[in-house]
């Protein structure tokens, strides 16, 4: 059973979905624990899967049907996909039990469809991170994005037009990456990574450039699929407009995944010389990355919709995280490893948050955050570790992958990325105190005058607790938790973890 | 000039899929009507669906299905058959675009029942107001 | 007295045991008595730990304790030493005293949300003795940044415009200075030493030799700017704005445990990660006792102009804390005893004079100086307490402030700056300028004409609020009769 965990870990959605698709008469207490049931499961192979890896420190390879791997697909579970598994399937969890009040408010029919395309979602996600195989890859990585399309075309509004345009530049990004796997496919006659490793890392091919186009082909398509600046206009739109429950789900890790298969791109199939040495964009993506990390706060800055603040906060992050990645030095890369946990641990929490906000008060702008500490203090206390924690503030988890990234980035004299990181550090602290204040004082112009004499108290009387059901609190609570553990447990986390995936050649 | 005109015609299907795929950009990228996005996204796919199939093709050799000689001998060299795995790959593909161009529609459906209409230029500006 | 693993259990309980109390007091907001003993119980175990860890300390033992390895080669851990001492001794003491006099200040006014205020006070000085008791840099700024996160509501108390503005510019001050220059700082010196644990001794420092000395200066810079609680001139101005909070916390922020967390850090800082020899051969201890010079000059003049009592105060702050500074930048051991006695010296003058400025709010509603006339005569123990805390910051014997000057003259001399020496002196001149007026006036001075007969109806303070700054400043007074109690711990800091 145990040697079946990491199929187990993506077939166990699939089937979930499919049942929840056949099952709409059962209603929807039964799609709800179906889906909670399947993904504890799933999660459960993957901490199997992890354990195994951990037991001998190295990689868990998973043939399917038994094919050896030029025939046949392989699933391979090492240090770095086994984290990522149990995070993604960890947050899948989370955002399941959180879904359900706000998913059958989003959603008052059909409750059942919307879950399959959850669960479908999941089993797209977790399958691009355990494959070993570059097409296999391509055709979950369309998995995750159909059933995310259903899912943010569920939200409420205009989400529509915003689903269309996520679906336009979804299909541009996936089809170069498609696009990519073929030239390699030219040149290499596998699309097994491991093997793809193997022969791309023969001299003749090193200088091909047809390698090259396809390097250049698969590396923008996952850049447009994670929002890199200047390829991130869809993201705060698309994420803004969905339903609660979605975006809690695809935010943290749609992107966290399309970072996740840029480093098993670049390390994996290729290798840290060629991307260093012989592609040697550093330089320019790490300008990039902090153009992002800038602009992305900046605009989150000047937002007044919570979630489309929080969606332009991802954009700053996927630069932190491109820029960690392209650095060229072991902790560059540790960080954004770390980053990549941290980043989808931190923006689910905050979604969570902002989305038992807009629950329980019906506001999406900044208003919704007036009297939150009376209204919901534990709602509150979690928004706090979150935004610690995108601001960098230890010893929440944020902090420390801040201080990997600028590790990194003095170590490689990348001082502009350092700059960056320090700016966008202080604009998210701004960003995060002007909704603090606006929770602690809310707006002056009712308030102000209102309380003369002699406390000059500016909060009305007394208002009432409304805090967000236990089904949402309880995951926000974990996730609050998560976010403070992987902070204070950074040094197992690196030790037992990212060190082993850290790639020869640093 | 020879030599650039020996690389067009040596990698025809190449230049034709590469043709076909900027076409498919431009109609998802600089029209204005969404049904018409549409079209240049299948546009888009279809070249690279072709670029795929035609990377498997060689000259001379037959179907992928094992022939036998006059003699009843199985025919087991490689050169002789037409490499399969691209084809493989891209019924897959197919599949995956038929999908996506489902839920594409499926979208505009819905945009033109809420904005009344499926060009961008008007259900921006609805959505401005 | 006790095992030895007791003394490695006892800083961790000093810091659990106000970590502990915030979610006490949190959910004991209903019951304010209930609220209250939590607050006194985390305070009575942590000064009890201290001072059991203080015997110790003495008798020439330093404890370590790894909490949690956070990184590797990098850990949260604690290290308790004479020099961390001193300031815990004197957080944890001000904790009890404060608490009692929070507690008369806040039912005295009937102010709103004493929850959370309480539960914050708790936290804040959590902070303060994880800051005293960090062992490096990263534990430091750890608990730096905590204390930042948790005095903000402290300082936004009155939710009112003025609040929001002051604790804006506290925020920005403290967080733009800890994350744009303490956290590069404290990252670069990671990667270039590999470690970011404080030396053993104020000499020799961890800097590695062969680092650049442009590295080494902008390093330098980068911690004394960047602990902007330390209130060095131009880093100061959220001082002054952040006086608008509630008394007490003003008596929290200016005395006990914000700016001297400010300080301690800058101090810990300069001797323990940059050491004396080096900062002597860089010529950087002169570099900041001049630029910290400036910053006494200026804030004691801003001092004098200002009516209303706590922004007079707050100057006086921002101008005696570079006393601190100052005489560690000086570098000469006379110099560092004086500097480092003078976290002590100033905290309970300074607590004392905050004090006396909420009693004087409570009982009188008075806020600016020149209302003060005659004052002195209806509430005699406030003004008499006040007037001697005022002789502490004048540094005039025999209250503790004299035994700082003397030693602060002392290593001017030794270090043969007579710059510095007429600094020294005419700030003295300066602070009596701007402390005496005040004294005489209530006092001698007439009450305002036109608010006649309001000095009938005012009487002192309630005893719960006059009882902590009688306390102070006997303590004050104390600590210049008997300076040695403090001063064995100042000295064991140097070699």
């Amino acid at each position: 059973m145990i040697d079946q965990a990491p199929i187990l870990i993506i077939i166990i959605p699939l089937v979930a979905a499919l049942l929840l698709t056949l099952t709409g008469s059962l209603g929807d207490r039964w799609a709800y624990g179906l889906l909670i049931a399947a993904l504890a499961a799933s999660l459960g192979c993957a901490l199997a899967a992890l354990a195994a890896v951990l037991d001998g420190n190295q990689a868990v390879h998973y043939r399917l049907a038994d094919w050896p791997p030029p025939l046949g697909i392989e699933l391979v579970i090492d240090h770095l996909s086994g984290v990522v598994l149990v995070l993604i399937a960890g947050c899948a969890l989370l955002t399941a039990i959180y879904s359900r009040h706000p998913a059958s408010q989003d959603n008052p029919d059909r409750l059942n469809l919307y879950y399959a395309l959850f669960a479908l979602l999941v089993t797209g996600l977790l399958g691009m991170t355990a494959t070993g195989d570059v097409f296999n890859l391509y055709v979950l990585l369309e998995i995750s994005a159909l059933s995310s399309y259903g899912l943010l075309a569920r939200g409420r509004g205009p989400a529509y037009y915003a689903t269309f345009k996520y679906l336009i530049v979804g299909t541009i990004g996936a089809c170069f990456y498609l696009l990519g796997v073929g030239y390699l496919y030219i040149m290499t006659g596998t699309l097994n990574m491991a093997e793809l490793a193997e022969i791309l890392s023969r001299p003749e091919l090193q200088e091909s450039v047809s390698v090259r186009i396809g390097f250049t082909l698969i590396i923008l398509g996952v850049w447009i699929k994670m929002a890199l600046f200047p390829l991130h206009a869809w993201l705060p739109n698309a994420y803004s407009k969905a339903g609660t429950t979605t975006a809690c789900l695809i935010a943290p890790l749609m992107t966290k995944v399309s970072v996740y298969i840029m480093l098993r791109m670049m390390f994996t199939v290729f290798s840290a010389d060629y991307i260093f040495n012989r592609i040697a964009w550093s330089e320019l993506v790490i300008y990039l990355a902090s153009t992002a990390a800038v602009v992305g706060m900046l605009t989150a800055f000047a937002q007044r919709d919570l979630r489309k603040m929080l969606g332009y906060i991802i954009v700053a992050e996927i630069g932190y995280l491109a820029g960690g990645a392209w650095l060229a030095t072991e902790a560059g890369f540790t960080g954004a490893v770390y980053h990549l946990l941290a980043d989808g641990l931190m923006t689910l929490c905050l979604f969570m948050v902002v989305g038992a906000i807009i629950y329980r008060t019906g506001l999406t702008t900044a208003a919704a955050m007036r009297h939150i500490f009376q209204r919901m203090p534990v709602t509150a206390v979690v928004f706090l570790v979150g935004a610690a924690s995108i601001i960098g503030l230890p010893p929440t988890c944020g902090f420390f992958s801040k201080f990997y990234l600028i590790q990194g980035a003095v170590q490689a004299g990348a001082w502009v990325f350092v700059a960056a990181l320090l700016i966008s550090s202080l604009l998210a602290a701004l960003i995060f105190f002007r909704l603090l204040e606006v929770a602690f004082f809310g707006r002056f112009d009712e308030a102000a005058g209102a309380a003369p004499g002699a406390g000059g108290h500016g909060a009305a009387g007394p208002v009432a607790v409304a805090e967000a059901p236990w089904s949402m609190l309880l995951p926000m609570v974990l996730t609050a938790i998560a976010v403070l553990g992987l902070g204070l447990y950074t040094n197992e986390v690196v030790t037992y973890f990212i060190r082993w995936s850290v790639p020869a050649g640093f | 000039m020879d030599e650039i005109f020996h690389i067009v015609i040596a990698k025809y299907n190449y230049w034709a899929a590469l043709v076909l795929l900027f076409i498919g950009l431009y109609g998802m990228i600089a029209k204005n009507n969404l049904m018409k996005k549409i079209i240049g996204m299948v546009i888009f796919q279809t070249a690279i669906l072709l670029f795929f199939v035609s990377i498997g093709v060689k000259r001379g050799a037959t179907v992928p299905i094992i022939e036998y000689t006059a003699d009843h001998q199985p025919l087991l060299e490689a050169a002789a058959y037409a490499n399969p795995l691209p084809h493989v790959l891209i019924l897959t593909a197919i599949v995956v675009g038929v999908a996506t161009l489902g839920v594409a529609l499926a979208i505009i459906q819905k945009i033109q029942r809420v904005h009344g209409t499926i060009e961008e230029d008007e259900i921006l500006a609805e959505m401005r107001q | 007295m006790f095992s030895e693993s007791f003394y490695q259990l006892a800083p961790v309980v000093a810091l659990c045991a106000s970590l502990a109390a915030v979610p006490l007091i949190a959910l004991s907001g209903g019951r304010p008595n209930l609220r209250e003993f939590w607050t006194f119980a985390a305070a009575a175990v942590k000064f009890i730990m201290v001072l059991a860890l203080a015997g110790w300390v003495l008798a020439g033992n330093v404890v370590e304790v790894e909490l949690i390895r956070l990184l590797p080669g990098l850990s949260l851990s604690l290290r308790v030493d004479p020099f961390g001492l001193v300031f815990a001794l004197v957080a944890s003491l001000l904790w009890i005293i404060a608490a009692t006099y929070t507690i008369g200040y806040m039912r005295g006014l009937n102010e709103h949300a004493q929850t959370r205020f309480m539960a914050c006070f708790a936290l804040s000085l959590g902070a303060a003795i994880g800051v005293a008791f960090s062992a490096n840099l990263l534990t430091m700024y750890v608990f730096y940044e905590m204390l930042s996160l948790a005095t903000y509501p402290l300082v936004a108390h009155h939710q009112d415009k003025e609040s929001r503005s002051g604790a804006r510019k506290y925020l920005a001050f403290l967080l733009g200075g800890s994350v744009g220059l303490v956290l590069p700082a404290m990252i670069v010196l990671f990667t270039l030493a590999g470690s970011l644990q404080f030396a053993d001794n104020i000499s020799s420092g961890m800097i590695p030799a062969g680092i650049g000395e442009p590295v080494v200066v902008v390093l330098f810079f980068a911690f004394l700017f960047g602990f902007a609680k330390n209130g060095i001139m131009p880093m100061h101005a959220w001082l002054p704005g952040a006086m608008v909070a509630p008394t007490p916390v003003s008596a929290l922020l200016h005395a006990v445990a914000v700016v001297k967390v400010g300080v301690f850090c800058t101090t810990r800082v300069m001797l323990y990660v940059f050491g004396v020899d080096l900062l002597d051969e860089l010529n950087l201890g002169l570099i900041t006792a001049y630029i910290v010079s400036f910053t006494i000059i200026m804030a004691s003049v801003i001092a004098l102009t200002k009516d209303n009592l706590k922004a007079r105060l707050a100057y006086s702050t921002v101008s005696q804390l570079s006393y601190i500074i100052l005489g560690v930048a000086l570098l000469s051991p006379a110099a560092i005893q004086g500097g480092l006695i003078h976290i002590v010296n100033h905290a309970f003058a300074k607590i004392t004079l905050f004090f006396c400025a909420g009693a004087i709010y409570v009982a009188a509603h008075k806020k600016n100086i020149s209302e003060m006339g005659g004052l002195g005569r209806v509430m005699p123990v406030t003004f008499t307490a006040f007037a001697v805390a005022s002789l502490s910051m004048i540094g005039a014997p025999p209250v503790g402030g004299f035994i700082t000057k003397w030693y602060l003259l002392l290593g001017a001399l030794e270090a043969e700056q007579l710059a510095i020496v007429v600094v020294l002196l005419a700030s003295t001149l300066l602070n009596v300028a701007y402390f005496a007026p005040v004294v005489y006036k209530a006092f001698f001075g007439q009450p305002a004409a036109d608010g006649a007969g309001t000095a009938g109806g005012i009487r002192e303070a309630p005893a719960i609020m006059l009882v902590p700054l009688v306390v102070t400043a006997i303590i004050s007074v104390l600590l210049g009769i008997f300076p040695d109690v403090m001063m064995q711990f100042v000295r064991m800091v140097l070699p």
